[in-house]
């Protein structure tokens, strides 16, 4: 036997003595693997269980079905039909007159407050609202549906426990007996909520909406990306095509690089101090909030549009500049086509993260209780993000829903925009 | 066991005794490279290149290179990975510009004017001096486009019919015209290597060019692809000066009039194609061209 046929069984053998050994470590890693990815999946299973959980029923609102009569002598004594009297009708009288109608045996002052407020402060609005739209409604009378206040709606909706004693209840027996007949009588009925899509912030759950923060995130997204695309893009195209490699660029990659890591209500501080202390720019407008999250997407947006240059084999630059194209044509003609679709994948995300940013907008006053829709990027108004923040500080119960529901939209946008930026790769991704 | 690299090359004696035998005479035997053998000079130049230095950071990459580029010839430079050609053919374009670190030093002339003139803008250079890769790299648009794009460019039509003539007589001169001319809008990275390789040979010669530099053209190429590729060098000869790089000396024998041996940065020797392949005057281009390294 020659040495080397000895030497190969000795190979085979040893091979064979540790194969188990290794396999089994394979086995481990696998399995290790696969436990941490369903660990996470499970979490984020919880976090979605949780929140839809809570937040679906704020999508219904609860409302009653009132005999509504418009007394002539209420709304418009004079008959001479003036918009401004119209306006400043004692509406929310009528309402109250139809309940008393209805429950008769109400005469404590204390309790007709009480059968008062089973109705949301806004349907005087609801009625105010009609009879402006048409006056001719005045004399007439109508059944209506009118928004239920929010321990009604908590109630109807099952989060106020009937079976608990009267003292621990926050409705009271004598207006549970007023719900229960109204219910009986099916008066009482659970509604889409329509304003929780398109209405603005209010102080009573059930007149409070997103309309107002989706908005504002709305203007202030697209300052963002009117701001932080080109100036991204350009950023990246400059230090990546034409800069020299030096000292200097060094330095400013360096510190790209660095901002990305910089907590984000730094970059608030930066937009209090600068855009409304130096520049007077006015205080919650989105104008402001786009520029804070321009500064703040912008080291996203350059890094991820450098590394989709990077990513352009140098053959095409060559190929262009070989047949004699210049620099800026060979980057605009070739490169840069080549390149978009990573520099919106890498501008959507930072989109996406300026959508969930709250804290620099903290800063620069984007947090104050605003019932208006904006109508333009110089409005006050507040954002997604924020509006969840401030609804999950206030104490009532219905305001709990709202905030899921409000995360249950603001995801929804998230989801939307990373989808979009998954679509955009792969229907642009070139092979060469 | 034969080979000697071409570090121990330099300057190395002791084998020539072993060598020599058997073949014509080496001139200048104990001569250390750093010179040129045999006749730099072009009887019609086109570029003329003197003492050429080239540095990519403080490393000298060409160390002292002279050679003229005769008006319609093929010259060869060959020699052993990493000996310079390259460096040198892309010097001959200024495309050694997008390498940061790199710099030349010396003279290049194309028809009197010195393209290293501080004065000289790049962009007529290299519609003037057209360049072929190794690697096909067309762009990843239609093959018409691929051909269309220096003359659009350069504004060399006023019309489309003009741009339409242009784009077939490239694809015509490429011997790329009968394959692809149904599938003009189809993109050119979906053809095959050597038609790529055709295409960006049509790409270079539609803006007209009058020296066009290849960089091992048909390296990446199967052997019919490549006696294409030849083929058409050789009817490209008739209206431009050609420059190639190629590693296959059956390649430089057949398409070249001169050949240039480069050996670690130097220009080690020059003279027609038949005189150096049949009767090399310097060892090392001897010892190359007989297999014994490179």
């Amino acid at each position: 036997m020659s040495k080397l046929e000895n030497n190969q069984a000795r190979t085979i053998d040893r091979v064979n003595a540790t194969l188990n050994q290794r396999y089994g470590r394979e086995r481990r890693f696998r399995r290790f693997g696969f436990f941490a990815v369903l660990l996470g999946l499970t979490f984020v299973g919880l976090m979605f269980l949780s929140i839809i959980g809570k937040g679906y029923s704020a999508f219904q609102q609860t409302r009653l079905l009132l005999d509504i009569e418009y007394t002539e002598s209420v709304i418009d004594p004079s008959g001479e039909r003036d918009p401004a009297v119209l306006s400043s009708a004692n509406y929310a009288g009528l309402i109250k007159s139809t309940l008393r109608a209805r429950y008769p045996e109400v005469k404590a002052r204390k309790e007709k407050r009480e059968l008062y407020g089973i109705v949301s402060n806004g349907a005087s609005l609801v009625l105010r609202e009609r009879v402006m739209a048409n006056p001719d409604l005045i004399g007439s009378s109508e059944q209506l549906w009118l928004p239920a206040d929010d321990d009604i709606d908590m109630l109807i909706k099952g989060h106020i426990d009937r079976s608990v004693p009267e003292s621990e209840r926050r409705i009271k027996d004598n207006v549970l007996a007023w719900i229960e007949t109204l219910e009986a009588d099916h008066k009482i009925e659970k509604f889409f909520n329509l304003t929780f899509l398109t209405g603005g912030d209010s102080r009573e759950p059930e007149l409070a909406g997103i309309g107002g923060a989706v908005m504002g995130s709305l203007y202030t997204l697209i300052v963002t990306l009117l701001l932080s695309f080109p100036i991204g893009v350009a950023s990246a195209v400059y230090l990546e095509e034409f800069a020299p490699r030096n000292r200097w660029t060094d330095l400013v990659e360096v510190n790209i690089n660095n901002l990305a890591a910089v907590p984000s209500i730094v970059f608030g501080l930066l937009g209090l101090a600068v855009f409304i202390n130096f520049f007077g720019l006015p205080r919650s407008a989105p104008l402001v909030g786009g520029m804070v999250l321009t500064l703040m997407t912008l080291p996203t947006i350059i890094i991820a549009s450098r590394a989709a240059l990077k990513a352009v084999p140098p053959s095409i630059r060559e190929a262009a500049l070989g047949v004699g194209a210049s620099k800026m044509q060979t980057v605009f003609h070739h490169v840069l086509p080549l390149a978009m679709p990573g520099m919106l994948t890498g501008t959507i995300i930072g989109m996406a993260q300026a959508l969930g940013e709250t804290a620099p907008l903290l800063m620069i006053g984007m947090v104050a209780f605003i019932v208006d829709i904006p109508g333009s990027a110089m409005d006050p108004s507040t954002v997604l993000p924020v509006q969840i923040f401030l609804w999950a500080d206030s104490p009532e119960r219905a305001f709990m829903e709202k905030t899921s529901a409000a995360i249950m939209v603001l995801l929804g946008f998230l989801i939307v925009m990373n989808v979009l930026a998954v679509i955009l790769r792969k229907r642009f991704e070139r092979r060469w | 066991m034969l080979s000697v690299t071409p570090n121990t090359a330099v300057g190395v004696t002791a084998p020539a005794g072993v060598f020599a035998a058997g073949f014509g005479p080496v001139v200048d035997e104990s001569r250390a490279i750093n010179g040129t053998v045999g006749d730099i000079t072009a009887t019609d130049p086109r570029m003329t290149a003197r003492n050429v230095n080239v540095y990519y950071g403080d490393k000298l990459a060409i160390n002292n290179v002279s050679l003229d580029i005769g008006k319609n010839e093929v010259v060869a430079l060959i020699g052993p990975s990493g000996c310079g050609k390259s460096t040198f053919l892309r010097c001959l374009n200024r495309m050694n510009d997008t390498i940061d670190i790199c710099r030349v030093e010396g003279e290049i002339k194309l028809d009197e004017q010195n393209i290293y003139d501080r004065s000289l803008d790049v962009v007529p250079l290299r519609a003037q001096v057209g360049i072929v890769f190794q690697k096909p790299n067309p762009f990843p648009k239609s093959i018409y486009d691929n051909v269309a794009y220096g003359p659009r460019i350069h504004g060399l039509t006023s019309n489309k019919s003009e741009l339409d003539d242009i784009v077939e007589e490239s694809l015509l001169k490429a011997g790329l015209w009968d394959e692809v001319k149904d599938r003009l809008e189809e993109t050119g990275t979906g053809l095959s290597g050597g038609q790529q390789q055709r295409l960006c040979i049509a790409r270079t010669i539609a803006v007209a060019p009058e020296v066009i530099l290849m960089d091992e053209p048909c390296s990446a190429l199967d052997p019919i692809a490549t006696a294409r590729v030849e083929e058409l060098i050789d009817e490209l000869r008739e209206q431009y000066t050609i420059v190639i790089v190629t590693h296959s000396m059956q390649q430089a024998a057949r398409v070249s009039q001169r050949t240039a041996y480069f050996h670690l940065g130097e220009l080690v020797e020059v003279g027609k194609t038949d005189d150096i392949f049949t009767n090399p005057r310097h060892r090392l281009t001897e010892d190359y061209i007989t297999g014994r390294f490179g």
